[in-house]
């Protein structure tokens, strides 16, 4: 019996992810709901620019590679000529939440029925670790190198939390990835935003918190130690907006 | 055919598209170009088609860039100002061998400049616009007739050589109306491209749509490659007028609203005996190069009208390897030249060459 195997709908192409990189956790964990809910073959994929750049060759369904920041348009114009395809997009945090701000904003509020996965590791990893509009008050990068002062580059922008007070989005939710119980949450929470698509529910997006050890210039342990000592406690984990649940509950 | 109607330069550009099989539309408000949106806004609703109003003009081709991902017709419209913003994407498009429309409707610049009618986007147009090694396929009408007659020929192009195409019209010919015979709408059943993202329906290797080649051996391939195209283009594709050229000492060169201008005061010129006729370009990429060359051999001098502050002389240039004086009549800013003032500048030229 097997019992753990490469998921169908990622490639044999090798990732370029640095070691300790938990993009490959992420990257498995699509590719995972992808497999379950059997929608390979009716899947596209929009890749961001930054460390996720490649997605294009490690995700088996049909790809296309989006300019920086502009995936949800991408995916919109996607959708909108394929309502019946599944498109999601990959995005890291300089992508979406910094020059895509626009872009992911109103996708949310025209509730998009499109799935959004967003990697939220606190800095811009490709481009060799500068600040990102996500990294933490103080933290130290390329360019904050004496540490984030927000009196100077203000603060860190909390995408599930602003995202959820529009009125547009069916689901937003937060998980991380740095133990087992939280990849477990994190696995579920992914597929369901894939489930809202499929039952045509609408724009739902998956913040997980990520580790970039190289950037951070941590240890892959210390930096799993990192995400919970210092980034939950910023970004707090859990569902922000389910308006299916909340509809429910009534 | 169908009969004649009274319309907009602007809806007939939009009414044309449909009729073309596009059934995809994005833009962004922005005068004079905005009746194009309003009329999809209308129409598509109600033949199944998509209308959305993006929150930006990056927005909106970046929406178009995803349909023409996934192999269907599909434009956006804006004017100069907006077109700008529209560069980054256009060079993705570009470089992903995506077809698609890009409609500008120009008004002056340079930056917010004005809303009245200008051709000074002429060089972003020609040249490429955003970043890298591309060309656009340009086309300038004149007329409201020919706004809709190239949309539709824009969109067969695109198609053909798998790259963008942009219609280069101006704020004179959006706004204005005049009667148009509307070609028959086309039947256009989605038809798979072979390179479109669709989904691989677990029945072939996974499309990929891309413009990124890190390694730079593969990049220049496909540029070599595009250019290949491009030649093919350049070889096949070229459309001018020529209007009085047949004895024509002189030659003005211009297009879209310059060339209507430019007829009058040839015809004017002639009742005063002199010898002028008219090339107007009608692509301008590709430029009609080879008749201008040619020309060359046989008049004295050009005359190039612009509404720039001359950015299309350049090609005329080029074209006739300065082999005649090639004289400038221009106005800027959203101002049009009056038949008179080409005249005289007709006759300025004629002078200076006695």
């Amino acid at each position: 019996m097997v019992v753990f195997e490469k998921p169908k709908s990622l490639t044999n192409a090798e990732f370029h992810y640095c070691p300790g990189c938990t993009h490959g956790i992420i990257h498995r964990l699509v590719a995972e709901a992808i497999d379950t809910l059997g929608i390979e073959g009716i899947t596209i994929g929009v890749a961001p620019v930054g460390c996720a750049v490649m997605a294009y060759n490690y995700f088996a369904c049909d790809m296309v590679e989006a300019a920086h920041g502009r995936a949800p348009a991408m995916a919109t114009g996607i959708k909108r000529s394929l309502p019946d395809n599944i498109v999601f997009t990959y995005q890291g945090d300089g992508d979406l939440a910094s020059i895509g701000m626009a872009e992911t904003v109103h996708a949310a509020t025209r509730n998009e029925n499109i799935t959004v996965i967003f990697v939220n590791n606190a800095i811009y990893g490709m481009t060799g670790g500068q600040m990102a509009p996500t990294s933490l008050p103080g933290q130290v990068t390329q360019t904050s190198p004496y540490g984030r002062d927000v009196t100077v580059a203000g603060y860190p922008v909390k995408v599930a939390e602003l995202l959820s007070s529009l009125d547009g989005p069916e689901f937003i939710a937060r998980v991380a990835v740095n133990n087992v119980k939280n990849v477990r949450t994190a696995k579920a929470t992914i597929q369901k935003a894939f489930e809202n698509q499929i039952n045509k529910q609408g724009f739902s997006l998956v913040e997980v918190i990520s580790s970039c050890p190289t950037n951070w210039g941590m240890t892959p342990e210390n930096a799993l130690r990192w995400v919970d000592e210092k980034m939950i406690p910023y970004y707090p984990l859990g569902v922000f907006k389910d308006k299916s649940a909340a509809k429910e509950e009534c | 055919m169908s009969d004649k109607v009274l319309m907009k330069g602007n809806e007939a550009i939009a009414e044309a598209a449909i009729r073309a099989g596009c059934r995809h539309y994005f833009g962004y408000p922005i005068t004079p170009q905005t009746e194009v949106a309003a009329y999809m806004a209308k129409r598509m609703p109600k033949i199944g088609g998509v209308f959305l109003q993006a929150e930006s003009e990056i927005a909106a081709i970046n929406m178009v860039y995803g349909v023409a991902g996934t192999g269907r017709r599909v434009m956006t419209s804006s004017s100069s100002p907006g077109v700008s913003l529209k560069q980054e994407g256009i060079s993705y498009i570009a470089g992903s061998d995506l077809p698609c429309l890009i409609v500008n409707v120009q008004r002056g610049g340079p930056g917010l400049g004005g809303i009245q009618p200008s051709q000074s986007d002429y060089f972003q147009a020609t040249k490429g616009g955003g970043h890298g090694d591309y060309h656009l396929i340009v086309l300038a009408p004149s007329s409201v007739q020919e706004m809709a007659d190239m949309t539709s020929k824009a969109f067969d192009l695109a198609d053909k050589y798998r790259m963008p195409a942009m219609l280069l019209a101006d704020g004179t010919i959006g706004q204005m109306m005049e009667p148009v015979k509307l070609a028959e709408p086309v039947e256009h059943p989605f038809v798979e491209k072979e390179w479109a993202v669709t989904g691989t329906k677990m029945q072939r290797e996974h499309h990929i749509v891309n413009s990124l080649y890190l390694v730079p051996e593969q990049l220049e391939k496909k540029n070599f490659e595009r250019y290949e195209r491009y030649k093919k283009v350049e070889e096949n594709e070229v459309i001018y007028e020529s209007f009085m050229m047949d004895d024509a000492e002189y030659c003005v060169v211009a297009f879209g609203i310059a060339a209507r201008v430019s007829k009058n005061a040839v015809v004017a010129a002639r009742k005063e005996g002199i010898k002028v006729g008219l090339i107007r370009p009608v692509t301008l990429w590709p430029f009609p190069k080879k008749v201008l060359s040619e020309t060359a051999e046989k008049v004295k001098g050009f005359l190039s009208v612009e509404l720039s502050m001359g950015q299309m002389i350049e090609d005329v240039k080029l074209a006739t390897s300065c082999r005649r004086p090639v004289g400038l009549c221009r106005r800027s800013g959203g101002m049009i030249p009056s038949p008179d003032e080409v005249l005289e500048a007709i006759k300025n030229m004629q002078r200076g060459e006695e």
